[in-house]
């Protein structure tokens, strides 16, 4: 099977229309950006002593960290549990979890008052073992180095054997290429170990994140203020990860103009299936057993957004995901794992925005528009790091050959085996 | 205001204490108190006018503003309640129907100093503290500035000094932490309060002191010391005439919020145990799978 499905670099012009306009968001994100850092927070957000957290809490590393669940999950599936026919799936995966620590970490410093800080949980004379956060902090920093360590054998199979550094630093070619080999081979025989502390890590902080607003039992909705949040928050991320690579693969495909990796991704959107189910099971016997259902007709805004999170996040895209034929379409899997994706974003900006009730608020809570540009920006530039990096590195599984047109048709009318390479 | 008054008002406020707390109180227990446990203020809501003047000599007291007594005399503050900012680490709000029906009641509010912090078990860097001494305090300089602080307060206290971009810093009372690390010197609030609303003394003195205020006037005080085991425990306590509902406080329940939090936490990560098993029992499954597939 994975003949055909060797990952390359993707050689393909980067000025397309679609990047220019990203860069143009980047570009404003970073405007946003630096109008917070010259003139502080007050200026740049709508963040208030009764709303100290906003969107760049719930979205940036909230949703961002869940989103990026990805990377452990196929990861599990395809190194600890062997399914190697998901192999395909790890390393866009593994580049996306990447990112998406990275930026959740970038986002994180735009809303820290003391961001120089940033290094104060790591200094064991600072170490504050009950808080929440503390585990948080110390699981995500350690693991986005795992996810730079696991990314690691890419960059070195992409450069050895091609360092060619130009002019006086040619003498450092054949040093820099077997260290590159050194490395790679020094990881390979204990990748295993870091797949593993991943996973751990992983299950750990995405829990946890969970955890953090058990803090505030007065002051959350009770539609979504459960003392088991922490499992419901690991079982979305189980979710979200395994949805999000269906989606992403679909996209990428769709955006390099590739043959969707169908068989595997109707295979593995079983996965996605599987967890949306638990999670919804959970997450709906939870409401029954506290009997919370209290709000959630009620009509307002806080009841509208909690029946379209479960509508729409966990209910529809279940539905959709049951039918075996559904999950042979490439259009009915893109919908059903955007909106598992959608679902749970939307649920992490449920519990850090909508569900926080807070004592003596005089005006709610909404971002302002700085805000919203830097969230904007850090995700173009996200995509375009992606971008940047499938180029780059031997990420995509594809193939060179495909136009436009096979495959727009592909996507049409391409019936399911037809996936399977030939 | 010199050291003698001070000193003068100080020793009247612990000599109404010992005298009326003496009425509920035996000998020994007031001793042990003494020498145990932290600080308190009582806050006598009944007793308050509303002149403000906690609020100022906070304000001079913490440097926060420069406004002279005068600002603080504006009484028309009160048609809209207030919360603590970054210049202001309490304020005087009232209650209750201006048509007069119902004779108005001053509430101040500020950090309650809870005996189990909330602010303090979400803080990640330690940078929040419970004292001894009943205080709970701040240092910016390990502050990252995340905030987690100010969600968890239960009573939402902490403000944030958001207009500073490079050094803002989370501002809420301090209990004048030096003052009364200084032998127990009042806090500054409590030593312009003119109708001794507040009393400061040994927490387990003002409880003493509330009961029998309430045995004393049972028409004037609810049966009940706000901050006595609201949440594990509050280092300031209220007296009140009115239910605290309509005196701008929550009601809370006894379990203290850093419960909501650390048994999971330390359960689920104990010693590192619970990672650890995860992490052996995947590596396994790793070998399993791998060796099956082999075959």
């Amino acid at each position: 099977m994975s003949e055909h499905a060797q990952p390359v670099s993707l050689r393909r012009g980067l000025m397309t229309p679609g990047v220019l306009i990203l860069s143009c968001i980047a570009l404003a994100g970073l405007a946003a950006a630096a109008y917070r850092f010259v003139f502080g927070l007050g200026a740049a957000t709508n963040l208030t002593n009764q709303y100290p957290w906003g969107l760049w809490i719930g979205v940036d590393v909230a949703s961002g960290v869940a989103l990026a669940a990805g990377g452990f999950t196929s990861a599990a599936v395809a190194h600890i549990f062997h399914r190697h026919k998901y192999e395909v799936l790890v390393r866009p995966a593994l580049l996306t979890a990447m990112l998406g620590y990275t930026f959740a970490v970038i986002g994180l410093m735009a809303d820290l008052g003391r961001y120089y800080n940033i290094w104060h949980p790591l200094w064991p004379t600072m170490w504050q073992g009950n808080s929440v956060l503390f585990e948080v902090a110390m699981c995500v920093t350690v693991y986005l180095n795992v996810l730079y360590i696991e990314f690691m054998p890419i960059v070195c199979e992409r450069f050895i054997g091609h360092v060619n550094l130009p002019g006086p630093l040619k003498s450092l070619n054949r040093p820099i290429d077997a260290l590159l080999r050194l490395v790679h081979g020094t990881l390979a025989k204990i990748m295993f170990l870091f797949i593993v502390a991943g996973v751990v890590l992983s299950c750990m902080h995405q829990s946890s994140l969970g955890s953090l607003l058990l803090i505030v039992p007065y002051k959350m909705s009770p539609l979504w203020y459960t003392p088991i949040m922490p499992l419901l928050f690991l079982l979305s991320a189980f979710a979200a990860g395994f949805a999000m690579v269906v989606f992403e693969s679909l996209l990428a495909s769709w955006t390099f103009r590739r043959k969707p990796e169908i068989v595997v991704l109707s295979s593995y959107s079983r996965f996605v299936a599987l967890f949306v189910g638990v999670y919804g099971v959970a997450r709906l016997s939870d409401l029954m057993i506290r009997e919370a259902w209290g709000g959630a007709f009620a009509g307002d805004g806080t009841s509208f957004m909690f029946l379209a999170e479960i509508g729409f996040g966990i209910v529809l895209p279940f539905a959709l995901l049951l039918s075996a034929k559904g999950r042979r379409s490439p259009a009915v899997l893109l919908i059903a794992s955007a909106l598992v994706v959608g679902g749970v974003l939307l649920n992490r900006i449920n519990v850090f925005l909508v569900a926080f009730k807070p004592p003596y608020a005089q005006t709610p809570y909404f971002p302002s528009v700085p805000e919203i540009l830097v969230t904007v920006g850090l995700v173009a530039t996200l995509v375009l790091a992606y971008r940047v990096c499938v180029t780059l590195f031997p990420v995509l599984p594809v193939e060179e050959h495909e136009t436009l047109g096979e495959a727009k048709t592909a996507k049409k009318r391409r019936p399911a085996q037809a996936g399977s390479h030939a | 205001m010199g050291i003698s008054t001070l000193d003068r008002r100080q020793f009247l406020c612990r000599a109404g204490v010992a005298g009326l707390a003496g009425m509920t109180l035996s000998e020994p227990a007031l001793a042990a108190a003494d020498e145990v446990g932290g600080y308190g203020v009582l806050v006598d809501t009944t007793e308050c006018i509303g002149c403000r003047k906690c609020e100022f000599a906070c304000s001079q007291s913490n440097k926060l503003t420069e406004l002279p007594l005068e600002a603080f005399e504006d009484r028309s503050v009160f048609d809209q309640p207030r919360r603590m900012t970054a210049d202001a680490y309490t304020v005087v709000n009232r209650y209750g129907d201006t048509a007069g029906a119902v004779k108005p009641t001053f509430v101040k509010a500020q950090c309650m100093h809870c005996l189990k912090p909330a602010c303090a078990s979400a803080c990640l860097v330690g940078a929040i503290r419970p004292q001894a001494n009943g205080a709970v305090t701040y240092d910016p300089w390990k502050c990252m500035g995340c905030r987690y602080c100010m969600v968890a307060c239960p009573f939402q206290v902490p403000a944030y000094e958001y207009d500073h971009a490079l050094t803002p810093k989370v501002s809420k009372c301090s209990f004048c932490f030096e003052r009364v690390s200084q032998g127990g010197k009042a806090p500054a609030c409590v030593d312009i309060c003119p109708p001794m609303c507040l009393t400061f003394a040994k927490r387990s003195e003002l409880l003493g002191l509330a009961r029998a205020k309430i045995k004393a006037h049972p028409e004037q005080y609810l049966d009940h010391v706000y901050g006595e085991h609201e949440l594990g425990g509050t280092s300031w306590l209220y007296l009140t005439s009115r239910p605290v509902t309509e005196l701008g406080l929550m009601e809370f329940g006894e379990k203290p919020i850093p419960e909501y939090t650390e048994p999971l936490q330390h359960g689920i990560f104990k010693h590192g145990v619970p990672p650890m098993l995860l992490f052996g029992l995947l590596a396994v499954a790793m070998k399993m799978f791998d060796s099956k597939e082999d075959k």
